[in-house]
């Protein structure tokens, strides 16, 4: 594992001093008391389940490691307790000299959903819920308009006049999700994934709304999951188990893709639709793909540059 | 002078410095070896680039040797074993090889359908173009395939033989955009595991068959739950 430190390029200058306090603080100004409670009522909630050294705790990019050690130790014992599980939340970093991007095969894809549910065992999501970071929809053929798709589909697939199309994060080289921020608790990182610091989210959904791939998700309540289901493996900025009131999206598993291995998607897929590498490499997979097939990227005309393509042989 | 002794101490300076480079270079050797993977699904193994470069340009700055791992092919087992429904006088039931009953038989150039036969094989649904048996059954040894030009092609190395039509998907393949795969994109930290042809695809109906959706998320957009009344996305429910 790579401990490179991540220089901070600052992106939207909305709230230079940028602690929770202040922009709670701001948005009673805004807002009438009444309404502002009503609207970040999840918050309050959260507000009242995390301790007070979570409260204190400062940006994830500030965190000294001898802070950093403390918080995720702290975290591992919140795990124990709340989830009764024995988990190891490490500090991923980016491999230097690597850019991440991910490419589906929509000849291939049946819509079949195991990558959905991979995603749901991995990122430790809510049991209740099946929530997942991926939604795949049944598309008419003809169109990549994804907003004509519905994601209710069921029995056999793939239907006659359909194709299937998996949405999950795109990883945007212009993220309106990170624009829009009004804490900068989500950023873009050197090899490309886009992260969130739950600890620094007010839940605000500004990004959810901003998001034109519908990828963010809200945890609208504590994700249940049960002890041995947890998947202990987890890292401060990905499938660690979120809490009440944050949002969060898929992160290319990078407690897997910075340790050199697949993301958990594609080793469930069946039909070996989903492509995943470095694009800096120009021997990998990805590239050749780029080289050799047509490919698409979902509302181009929004300029949100995703790293992610869509191809059909 | 060249004094005898001069000579001796010369020639074991020379032995002494001579086997220190033999065990450093044994050392290197040994570290140079690609590492050995743990397959997990199979005890058969190919390996497709055994020392590709696939290391990252940048970062190969400090080591100019990445160790790199292997990308393992999947393969069969072997020719397919026959199972006997009844018993011997010795109340064995048994396995034959495919030449059992093949080494003995006049082989059907013609056969193209199970349908044709009058003995063995007519469960089998055979869906494959126009195919003859024959064109990828080896009808001189039955317990191996061939090419078309006649070659012999061991059962392990059926995807040798697909990719005689199927070159597109050959050449997907083998840059990682065709068939699934495990473990690691990135080489230089472990080894990857693929599968072959006929793991997806049945070699006589090989149409990648229909599936049932299992999971599905249920995604607050769909349809409210009847239970739902827990606005606060809380645990409790004491200030409501
Ligand atoms: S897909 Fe959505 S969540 Fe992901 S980076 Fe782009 S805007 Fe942000
Ligand atoms: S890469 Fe990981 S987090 Fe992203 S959709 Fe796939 S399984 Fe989920």
């Amino acid at each position: 594992m790579t401990t490179t430190e991540t220089p901070q390029k600052p992106s939207l200058p909305i709230v230079e001093n940028f602690t929770r306090r202040a922009a709670v603080k701001g948005a009673f100004a805004t807002l009438g008391a009444g309404a502002f409670v009503a609207a970040i009522s999840p918050l309050r909630q959260a507000a009242r389940n995390s301790s007070a050294a979570e409260f204190m705790q400062t940006h994830y990019s500030e965190l000294s490691p001898e802070q950093k050690a403390d918080v995720i130790a702290r975290l591992e014992a919140e795990a124990k307790e709340k989830y009764d599980a024995d988990v190891t939340i490490a500090d991923d970093r980016p491999i230097p000299g690597t850019k991440f991007v991910y490419a589906i095969n929509l000849s291939v894809c049946n819509g079949n959903g195991k990558c959905v549910e991979a995603c749901h065992k991995e990122n430790n999501h809510d049991r209740d819920t099946n929530q997942s970071y991926i939604r795949v929809i049944e598309m008419p053929k003809g169109t990549m308009d994804m907003e004509k798709g519905s994601t209710t589909y069921t029995g056999a697939v793939p239907k006659d006049d359909k194709f299937y199309l998996p949405v999950q994060c795109q990883q945007c080289d212009e993220p309106p999700c990170v624009d829009v921020c009004p804490v900068k608790a989500t950023w873009k990182e050197e090899d490309g994934i886009v992260v969130v610091d739950y600890n620094w989210c007010i839940g605000c959904r500004y990004c959810e709304a901003a998001c034109p791939y519908h990828a963010r998700r809200f945890n609208w309540k504590k994700p249940e999951v049960p002890a041995k289901e947890v998947n202990p493996d987890q890292s401060y900025l990905s499938n660690r188990i979120r809490p009440v009131g944050v949002v969060e999206k898929c992160t290319y598993c990078l407690h897997r893709t910075r340790r050199g291995k697949l993301p958990a998607c594609l080793e469930a897929c069946p039909t070996g639709a989903r492509v995943f590498g470095n694009i800096l490499d120009p021997k990998s997979n990805i590239r050749w793909i780029l080289e050799n097939k047509r490919v698409y990227i979902l509302k181009e005309e929004l300029g949100t540059k995703p790293a992610f393509f869509y191809y059909f042989d | 002078m060249l004094r005898p002794t001069n000579l001796i101490f010369a020639a074991t300076s020379i032995l002494v410095v001579f086997m220190i480079a033999v065990v450093v270079s044994k050392r290197a050797g040994q570290d140079g070896l690609a590492p050995v993977a743990e397959d997990i699904r199979s005890g058969t193994r190919q390996e497709l680039r055994p020392a590709a470069d696939t290391g990252s340009s940048k970062a190969s700055t400090t080591s100019a040797t990445t160790r790199t791992h292997p990308v393992i092919i999947r393969q069969p087992d072997g020719p397919p074993r026959v199972k006997l429904t009844g018993f011997d006088p010795q109340g064995r039931s048994g396995e034959v090889a495919c030449s059992t009953c093949h080494s003995v038989r006049q082989p059907n150039l013609e056969n193209k359908t199970p349908e044709t036969l009058d003995e063995f094989h007519q469960g089998l649904v055979v869906n494959h173009g126009k195919l003859a048996c024959y064109a990828c059954h080896n009808p001189e040894d039955s317990d191996s395939l061939k090419l078309a030009d006649g070659t012999k092609v061991a059962y392990q190395d059926v995807m040798t033989m697909c990719s005689q039509c199927h070159g597109p998907q050959a050449t997907a393949f083998a840059h990682g955009a065709h068939g699934g795969m495990n473990g690691h994109w990135d080489l230089t930290r472990g080894p990857q595991m693929k599968n072959n042809c006929v793991d997806c695809h049945d070699p006589h109906s090989p149409a990648y068959p229909k599936m049932m959706v299992g999971f599905k998320p249920k995604d607050r957009f769909n349809a409210p739950r009847a239970d739902h009344h827990d606005h606060e996305g809380a645990e409790s429910h004491d200030d409501h």
